[in-house]
């Protein structure tokens, strides 16, 4: 893909992540950092590459040691929301 | 297309299935913020986001040779265990100091794929004919690499401000605004020496460590000077700088997931900051500026004029909530840290069977991050729709019998509205001189709210304050409703 391509997908993102993050319900703040935390660990995709292709050691360890952290963020992130948003009850009707 | 602007993707050849599995991938992260409009459909954007991981790594793994899947194995074992513990074990109250550190292994691992690029750029498509990076290229990486290491940096701040390791007090260097504005022009300048140098093979170029050594001296120096009181916008603003981090390395490797997950939680982030600069009333550069509460700090040890207020008893508090029709309760993080959100509940569960309507109402800095109150209260089992923004509930105060404020102080501090001397003014309050009743649980008379100003609302004809630890007087006061 062509820079122009990229920048073009960027610049959509950003105006996409700016209206969905504004109809986030403040109530769900705190999960909603949690979770854009587990997904800006999509970084382990970076991390995967320069680990798979033994190309240099020294890549491929940094790249090991970026797969191990990113996958805390993920399982931490994922699993830390899923928590907090299991605790968000409605009224119980009577 | 301009050589100048030819991306280093398209000699990694991805196959056309692949970008649209990235693609995927990307408008499930989407969908998974989405699902956060409402708590009804929030966990079902949870598993999206799950899902949307999944097939990004999967297809990482399945189109790139891959010499080292045992190791690989081993890294997300082992990374999955650390994390799936701490998030099983972490205490709800200590959501922002994860957050943090979880920001800063975001920004680490940034810092770590661009270092990888940058040795092995060959692996990552990004070199031209003559093995040297791609310009493009080397630009991405170096911003990469330097928002990683701010990130990080600053995020391992942040977590030591918020877990205590690290006095919340600011620490200000002389000329720290000329330090900063340098190093950060710095970063600028050897990023555009480095694009243009001819030194620009694997591992070449000593700007490159020369950015990433200035990067990780700003994120400290960036965060060292702001109080306490602003760490909910410093924790909003490095989870927008892990969005722009990833989004970067995205450019470097043409990654569509990346690319919209980048701009997603940069955005997120932002925003955030943005909410919580509002609902303190301090504009962005006052937060970044630092040095708030530093001047509160000291003078806190002035003596403060004695003022005669009244003091009541539980007693007191449950007989006239037991009387009141409409109560409001106010939780401010003074509650989370006494743990009396759970013996709340069942102070509001008791007034609900006796007929009296109970409202929450939460302020947007009640916690230590944007919406920390909110899970807080959730976790001690208060239905959600229960608890109100600030905005929603403001205009019920005057119909309201009695506001029942624990563990809060600034957010209801009429000095907001009225002293223009004050640290407050201009910061949204809760109306609690409109209630018929006001009761306040504050552990004594001395001392302050966090931004130490003293609060009109203590002193007021319809004010009882009642001093006691914040959980034991909830306590007292339920007994006293049996």
């Amino acid at each position: 893909m062509d820079f122009i391509s990229i920048l073009s997908i960027f610049v959509m993102a950003c105006f996409v992540g700016y209206y969905v993050v504004w109809s986030v319900t403040p109530a769900l703040h705190t999960p909603l950092m949690a979770v854009t935390n587990a997904i800006s660990s999509v970084i382990i995709v970076g991390a995967l590459i320069a680990s798979a292709e033994a190309g240099s050691m020294v890549a491929k360890w940094l790249g090991l040691a970026g797969v191990v952290l990113a996958s805390i963020n993920i399982f931490g992130g994922f699993a830390v929301t899923e928590r907090m948003l299991a605790m968000y009850k409605k009224k119980e009707k009577k | 297309m301009l050589p100048l602007l030819a991306s280093g993707a398209d000699a990694a050849a991805t196959p056309a299935w692949a970008m649209l599995a990235y693609l995927a991938s990307g408008v499930l992260f989407i969908l998974a913020l989405r699902g956060l409009s409402s708590p009804q459909t929030s966990r079902a954007g949870n598993r999206y986001g799950m899902i949307g991981m999944l097939i990004a790594v999967v297809t990482t793994l399945v189109t790139h040779s891959i010499a080292t899947l045992p190791e690989i194995g081993i890294a997300i074992l082992l990374g999955g265990i650390i994390g799936f513990t701490i998030a099983r074990r972490i205490a709800m109250t200590d959501m922002p100091q994860l957050v943090a550190a979880f920001h800063s292994l975001v920004g680490l691992a940034a810092v770590l794929v661009a270092l990888a690029a940058f040795l092995d750029p060959g692996a990552f498509g990004i070199v031209d004919a003559a093995g040297q990076i791609l310009l493009v290229s080397r630009v991405e990486l170096a911003l990469g690499a330097a928002i990683g290491a701010i990130t990080f940096s600053g995020s391992v701040i942040a977590f030591a401000k918020l877990n205590g390791n690290m006095s919340g007090t600011p620490i200000l260097l002389p000329a720290r605004h000329i330090i900063n504005l340098g190093t950060l022009a710095a970063i600028l300048g050897l990023t555009a020496l480095y694009a243009v140098s001819p030194m620009g093979g694997a591992g070449e170029g000593w700007m490159f460590w020369a950015i990433l050594a200035a990067a990780f001296i700003i994120g400290f120096l960036l965060i060292i000077p702001i109080g306490g009181a602003d760490m909910p916008v410093v924790v909003s603003m490095l989870n927008s700088y892990s969005g722009w981090a990833a989004a970067a390395m995205g450019f470097t490797l043409g990654n569509t997931a990346m690319i919209i997950t980048g701009a997603l939680v940069g955005a997120s982030g932002a925003i955030l900051s943005y909410i919580m600069c509002k609902a303190m009333n301090r504009s962005f550069i006052s937060v970044i500026a630092g040095g708030f509460g530093a001047e509160a700090a000291s003078t806190d040890g002035a003596p403060r004029e004695q003022r005669p207020y009244k003091q009541g008893s539980a007693a007191d508090a449950a007989f006239m909530l037991e009387q009141a029709e409409r109560v409001i309760i106010i939780p401010g993080y003074g509650m989370a840290v006494a743990q009396a959100q759970h013996v709340l509940r069942e102070m509001a569960d008791v007034l609900k069977e006796k007929g009296v309507e109970v409202k929450y109402a939460i302020h947007p800095v009640a916690g230590r991050m944007p919406g920390h109150m909110n899970v807080l209260l959730a976790e001690a089992n208060v239905p959600y729709d229960e608890v109100f923004e600030l905005e929603d509930i403001n205009s019920e105060f005057a119909q309201a019998d009695v506001a029942f404020i624990i563990g809060a102080n600034d957010v209801v501090n009429p000095a907001a509205k009225t002293d223009k001397t004050s640290p407050i003014y201009g910061m949204p309050v809760f109306d609690v001189d409109k209630a018929k009743q006001v009761f306040f649980i504050k552990r004594s008379m001395g001392g302050a709210g966090y931004a130490g100003v003293d609060n009109e609302v203590f002193y007021m004809d319809q004010t009882m304050m009642l001093l006691s630890d914040a959980k034991k007087m909830v306590e007292e006061i339920v007994k006293n409703l049996d």
